[in-house]
């Protein structure tokens, strides 16, 4: 059996202070396996008696390797791993990487995919923000927040179960437009969970709002400047707790976001509290954004014309010998978008998920890199909780939103 | 391309000598590596780009020179535009100045570089791995870099399987 090999304090020399070294403060090791790190995340804490003197996170633990896999299998075949990135954004992530690569490519999307894509982001982000809600409330104390927002993620889950068959990742977005066809049932199912919603949303927030201890341990806690946000190259929920109204939906409209009416959420305080304003905010603009998009709902087809990118649909494949064959090339060796490179950025319920693709002109990817926001949010942890106590530390975590599947890919 | 870009691309053009490559609608500029410290400060401080959201890199083996692209996306939120700045680095063991004194976002990005592709950024303050085991031989995100199928390894054929397994060549 190879040696294992052992880490010294010498070799974080550079990132304990000295009082470190001569035993004044201790460091203490929280995780991989903590209930409060949301995944498998390990923080090295210096602690002077109580308080967070620094802090050292270690990610790396869920690295499945996806962007090298990427490069061995075709365009296609990829996108399923860009599901299991953010586990909590599946869709998100297969819009991205399908925008990045209908950007390569030329594709256009027809209008009735581009709603469809609309409704199921933004029911992505609230499913999100649910179990963000329901786990960082558990972190807290309030235990029963949890119980709540699952019960109304299931409505979520159940939709997402109607469109694609799938609960979680479902690759339902796919290069060119969707799937399928949405089924009859879905603008019901849809409408339903839009009625429900605003008054749970309510109740949320009377659970919290006037919670003594969820207010003291969230209120002026782990704030970070607007300043510092830029510097760190934070984005989502994050920064627009610390006051900059930036969102990518308005700012880089993609999808057809511009022409939806909604707002952003902003507060300045730049502590748990706002952030967790900020996110419940969100869930209520993000039942606008469906709303709309349910009613404008154009009919027509779901998936682009160019039969080079995308497979012809089943009824033509036993009448017409090239739909045939297009169909033969396209799932035995893939499509080839042109040699060239992109970067597309799409807001994620966690900030800016980037999508970094470069194409030699063959069938297999050169080279995708996700630029994931939980990788930068976490970057900015120390910043957060330097001077606290390590209960704090379990609220800031949550606060920030990590999906470690995203961070470590 | 906005005014504001426009502005920064010839300037950039002018003082670095810099090559300037606009293809669907994304502007990259592609500065030596030498000037990569005064490129992003004067990116920073004149043309407002305060947000660097990326840092990554792409292996072009075999070619040899130049075999990696450093890729910085840079962001200004007032002027809402986006740059691509490129560096070439020749060799198997490429090294470039880090920017993470000017963007301080830029440590873990070039800590992750430096783990998948093994570019050394010169002047970091902590450049460890991050994704991969700190004992870990090779760099993954390499093009040489063997991509199989690895058995699963237990006590009793630890040995044998180690000895089969396909080794990075550095």
């Amino acid at each position: 059996m190879s040696d294992i090999r052992e880490v010294s304090v010498e070799e974080l020399r550079h990132l304990v202070s000295d009082r470190a070294m001569s035993g004044e403060t201790m460091l203490l090791n929280m995780g991989p396996q903590h209930p409060s790190t949301h995944g498998v995340l390990r923080l090295l804490l210096e602690l002077d008696g109580e308080i967070v003197v620094n802090m050292i996170p270690d990610i790396g633990f869920l690295h499945t390797g996806i962007e090298k896999t990427i490069e061995s299998k075709n365009y296609q075949q990829s996108e399923v791993l860009t599901d299991r990135q953010d586990y909590m954004n599946p869709s998100g992530n297969n819009l991205t990487y399908c925008l990045a690569i209908e950007k390569l490519a030329g594709l256009d999307v027809p209008e009735r995919a581009q709603s469809i894509r609309v409704i199921i982001a933004e029911l992505t982000r609230i499913n999100s923000h649910l179990l963000w809600l329901g786990t960082s409330g558990m972190d807290l104390g309030a235990l029963s927040m949890f119980l709540y927002c699952m019960r109304e993620r299931e409505l979520v889950l159940d939709i997402f179960e109607l469109v694609s068959g799938q609960r979680m990742m479902t690759t339902y977005i796919r290069p060119g437009g969707v799937w399928r066809d949405i089924p009859e049932e879905f603008e019901l199912a849809v409408r339903n969970f839009l009625k429900v919603m605003p008054r749970r949303i309510k109740e949320y927030e009377d659970l919290l709002k006037f919670n003594e201890i969820f207010l003291d341990r969230t209120k002026g806690i782990g704030v970070i400047s607007g300043k510092d946000c830029l510097a760190y190259g934070l984005s989502g929920p994050v920064i627009r707790a610390s006051g900059i109204a930036h969102d990518l939906r308005k700012k880089q409209p993609y999808m057809g976001y511009d022409k939806y009416d909604f707002d952003i959420p902003v507060h300045s305080e730049g502590d748990i509290y706002a952030r967790y304003r900020v996110r419940v905010e969100e869930m209520t603009e993000s039942c606008r954004i469906i709303e709309q998009a349910l009613n404008r709902m154009p009919k027509g087809p779901v998936r682009s014309n160019n039969r080079k990118y995308v497979p012809p649909p089943r009824s033509e494949i036993g009448v017409s010998m090239e739909a045939l064959i297009h169909h033969f090339k396209l799932w035995t060796e893939g499509f080839a978008p042109p040699k060239g490179h992109v970067y597309v950025a799409t807001e994620s319920p966690r900030g800016e998920l980037g999508c970094y693709m470069e194409s030699d002109g063959t069938a297999l990817p050169y080279r995708v890199h996700m630029v994931t926001p939980s990788f930068v949010n976490l970057q900015a942890l120390p910043l957060m909780s330097r001077g606290l106590y390590i209960a704090d530390v379990v609220g800031i975590i949550g606060s920030v939103d990590i999906v470690l599947g995203d961070a470590d890919r | 391309m906005s005014e504001h870009l426009d502005q920064t691309v010839q300037s950039l053009q002018k003082r670095f000598d810099a090559q300037f490559e606009e293809s669907l609608g994304e502007t990259t500029i592609f500065v030596s590596p030498e000037f990569i410290i005064p490129v992003m400060t004067s990116l920073r401080d004149e043309f407002g780009f305060n947000a660097c959201m990326d840092v990554t890199a792409v292996d072009y083996y075999p070619e040899e020179s130049p075999r990696f692209h450093v890729v910085y996306q840079l962001y200004s939120m007032d002027n809402n535009v986006r740059l691509q700045v490129r560096t070439k680095l020749n060799g198997n063991a490429p090294s470039i100045d880090t920017v993470e004194k000017i963007y301080p976002s830029a440590n873990w990005k070039e800590r992750e570089v430096y783990d998948l592709f093994g570019v050394n950024f010169v002047g970091h303050s902590d450049l460890r791995r991050i994704e991969m085991p700190e004992d870990w031989t090779g760099h993954p995100l390499r093009k040489d870099y063997p991509l199989g199928y690895e058995e699963v390894q237990f006590t009793f054929n630890f040995d044998d399987i180690m000895q089969n397994k396909p080794q990075p060549k550095d």
